[in-house]
């Protein structure tokens, strides 16, 4: 028998039983439907996750200075001034893989325009900070080498402040007073929003760090030009770990420690943070998934019950074929054909509503929700397995029947 | 008329489990029947002759002894074999008709073809020239449901035909059929015996017994007696004699 006729002799059979047929395949059908809409539900929150991520910087890494330990009381991180500008140098030129190692300080100041004020996070950076840690320029200029070599007065905002202090209207060139020194406004940042633990992003100014340490941070310009961290952005695809202990390795030498002193700086190593977070949305897909698999599992297992039905059902026919000459595999085929095409419409029309509801879901719930053509083929093929996985069991059992059992069937 | 040996069975048996107790069904039956003979076989029920035109068709396995049909020994061959020895080189007529329900009759009679793996287009030619040398040809459309008990059985005929094997095994294909429907389907099977066809045909009708040339009768799962009949009796003739149809079967409607 070949293809076409097992074909045609198979949709007859399921036509001549068409509630029972379409509700068979209804099994198959949620159960595509939900593997496509889940996997696309999981996609977009992985998605999602990662563009988070990504506004923190990834392949990231932080340098702090050592902490003090006074009287047995130790206090925080960055209360030894121990990174350099230099450190920064060494870590760009020494440490393969680096894209920028960008020194930094922090502190904060009542920013002052006009009759507003606003106190936020003030950061002396250089150019590299910039790249380092994925801040865009929304409007104006960034910061340049000029600026720092020259300790230019000039600043750039973060979409918070500009809300704060000039309500929407384009802040830059207007000038800015911190801790009483002008500022003049370059620059306008591209808003990040949340981090993870709900701090805003965007609350903050940028300055030179050369004018930052001499104008309001402290820290006078003659001497050593310590700075309170030093972000490390590594290039893609560099191994965070390893990169960590090369910078690890450098900092102690530059520092001269003994092996058996304790490091003078701590790393943190934002990547780790990275993977954790995207294991938690890969959990979360793979459990969507699973759920949507099982789903298809009980459309299979209701298929083999349906076929299992057909074929006590039609026991006698089966013995016709057989007496008239058909082989075992030629009833196997034409079983296993029935359960295949049922699964293969599931799948059409489930395909058809998975992409449905995920519209739906962007549309009216939403959801980022990221649709991959490999979750379709994903989904089609494992209807496909299913059908044969389970229509095999019953036209194994029509196809081993003995043609005289079958015609006496009753 | 007669020819090469088609059919030799020695010592055949076969015996059925019902719970604890072992029905033997035959005890050893040895036979031959050459080619163009028209066998009939006869004894009450119970007495094997159903179970020897089963294991004769390849539709069930013998406990013991040996099979040879057309020289090939039977009992050897694996299920595939079988299957196709039931496609090419027989063809069953059952009391039953054993149509497919949801199938034309053309479609039915093309059956055997699919499983031989015949082209389409041969099939349709080939189950079509059966259909009209059983007198159907105008029923190709129609449904087992919507053709009477003898144009039924003539569609099974037809289907059993349709691969042209030589030899046509026939259970009770008339105890279905009414007295005038039956002598039509003797006078079928008759013309074919006479076109070199070998008919065995399983019966407990002395009537329908009368038209073969060779009648076997079983008694216990053993041959009691096999006797050639002489002048068997022309079922077109006894036609010809009661030349008014009777009122259950209509004949066929242009």
């Amino acid at each position: 028998m070949n293809l076409f006729d097992t074909t045609v002799s198979a949709l007859r059979a399921l036509r001549a039983n068409k509630l029972r047929s379409a509700l068979t395949t209804l099994g198959i059908i949620i159960g595509v439907a939900a593997v496509i809409t889940m996997l696309a539900v999981g996609e977009g929150a992985k998605r999602t996750v990662q563009e988070q991520l990504k506004s923190l910087g990834s392949n990231h890494m932080i340098v702090f200075p050592g902490t003090v330990t006074a009287s047995g009381v130790r206090l925080g991180t960055g209360t030894r001034n121990t990174l350099t500008e230099g450190d920064a140098r060494a870590i760009a030129e020494e440490v393969p893989g680096v894209l920028a190692a960008a020194p930094g300080m922090r502190g904060t100041a009542q920013v002052v325009h006009g009759n507003l004020n606003w106190s936020t996070v003030v950061f002396g950076v250089t150019p590299e900070w910039l790249i380092a840690r994925e801040w865009r320029i929304a409007r104006g200029r960034a910061l340049d080498d000029n600026d720092v070599r020259t300790g230019a007065k000039v600043a750039l905002v973060g979409q918070t402040v500009a809300d704060m202090l000039f309500g929407g209207t384009d802040p830059t060139g207007q000038v800015i007073r911190v801790k009483n020194v002008p500022f003049e406004i370059v620059g306008l940042l591209a808003a990040k929003g949340q981090s993870f633990s709900g701090t805003d992003q965007d609350d903050l100014i940028l300055l030179p760090i050369s004018t930052a340490r001499s104008r309001v941070l402290g820290g006078g310009p003659g001497r050593s030009r310590t700075v309170g961290h030093i972000s490390v952005k590594m290039a893609d695809g560099v191994d965070m770990k390893e990169a960590e202990i090369k910078v690890r390795t450098l900092l102690r030498q530059r520092h001269r420690l003994q092996p058996d002193q304790d490091d003078d700086f701590n790393i943190r190593n934002l990547s780790e943070v990275v993977e954790a977070e995207q294991a938690a949305s890969g959990t979360l897909s793979s459990l969507l998934a699973a759920v949507a698999g099982v789903s298809l599992l009980v459309g299979g297992i209701g298929i083999m019950n349906i076929m299992l039905v057909s074929v006590t059902e039609r026991t006698r026919e089966i013995g016709i074929r057989l007496a008239v000459g058909a082989r075992g595999r030629d009833i196997l085929g034409q079983f296993l054909t029935e359960a295949v095409i049922l699964s293969l419409i599931g799948s059409v029309v489930g395909v058809a509503l998975g992409l449905g509801s995920t519209l739906a879901l962007t549309h009216f719930a939403g959801w980022e929700v990221v649709l991959q053509p490999h979750a379709v083929l994903l989904a089609v093929a494992s209807a496909s397995v299913v059908g044969i996985f389970f229509g095999w069991w019953p036209a194994r059992k029509a196809a081993r029947l003995s043609p005289i059992d079958a015609l006496r069937y009753e | 008329m007669r020819g090469e040996v088609l059919i030799e069975v020695s010592d055949l048996r076969r015996e059925y489990r019902v719970g604890e107790v072992t029905v033997p069904a035959l005890q050893g039956v040895s036979l031959s029947i050459r080619q163009g003979e028209f066998v009939a076989v006869m004894g009450p029920s119970g007495s094997g002759k159903s179970t020897f035109m089963n294991l004769l068709g390849c539709l069930d396995r013998p406990d013991a002894g040996r099979y040879r049909l057309a020289g090939e020994d039977i009992t050897r061959c694996d299920a595939d074999r079988l299957a196709a020895v039931r496609n090419r080189s027989i063809g069953i007529v059952f009391q039953s008709f054993n149509l497919l329900p949801r199938a034309t009759a053309l479609e039915n009679v093309e059956l055997p073809l699919i499983y031989a793996r015949v082209p389409a287009a041969e099939r349709h030619r080939r189950a079509r020239a059966q259909l009209a040398r059983v007198g159907l040809a105008t029923r190709e459309r129609h449904l087992p449901r919507q053709l009477s008990g003898g144009q039924q059985q003539r569609v099974a005929i037809a289907r059993a035909l349709v691969n042209e094997p030589p030899l046509i095994l026939a259970d009770e294909p008339t105890g279905a059929l009414d007295s005038r429907t039956s002598l039509e389907l003797m006078a079928l099977l008759q013309d074919l015996n006479a076109s070199g066809i070998t008919i065995v045909l399983v019966t407990h009708e002395h009537d329908i017994a009368a038209f073969a040339r060779r009648v076997i009768h079983f008694r216990d799962g053993r041959i009691v007696e096999d006797r050639p009949v002489e002048n068997p009796a022309r079922a077109a003739d006894l036609l010809a004699a009661t030349p008014h149809p009777s009122p259950l079967s209509p004949p066929p409607q242009p």
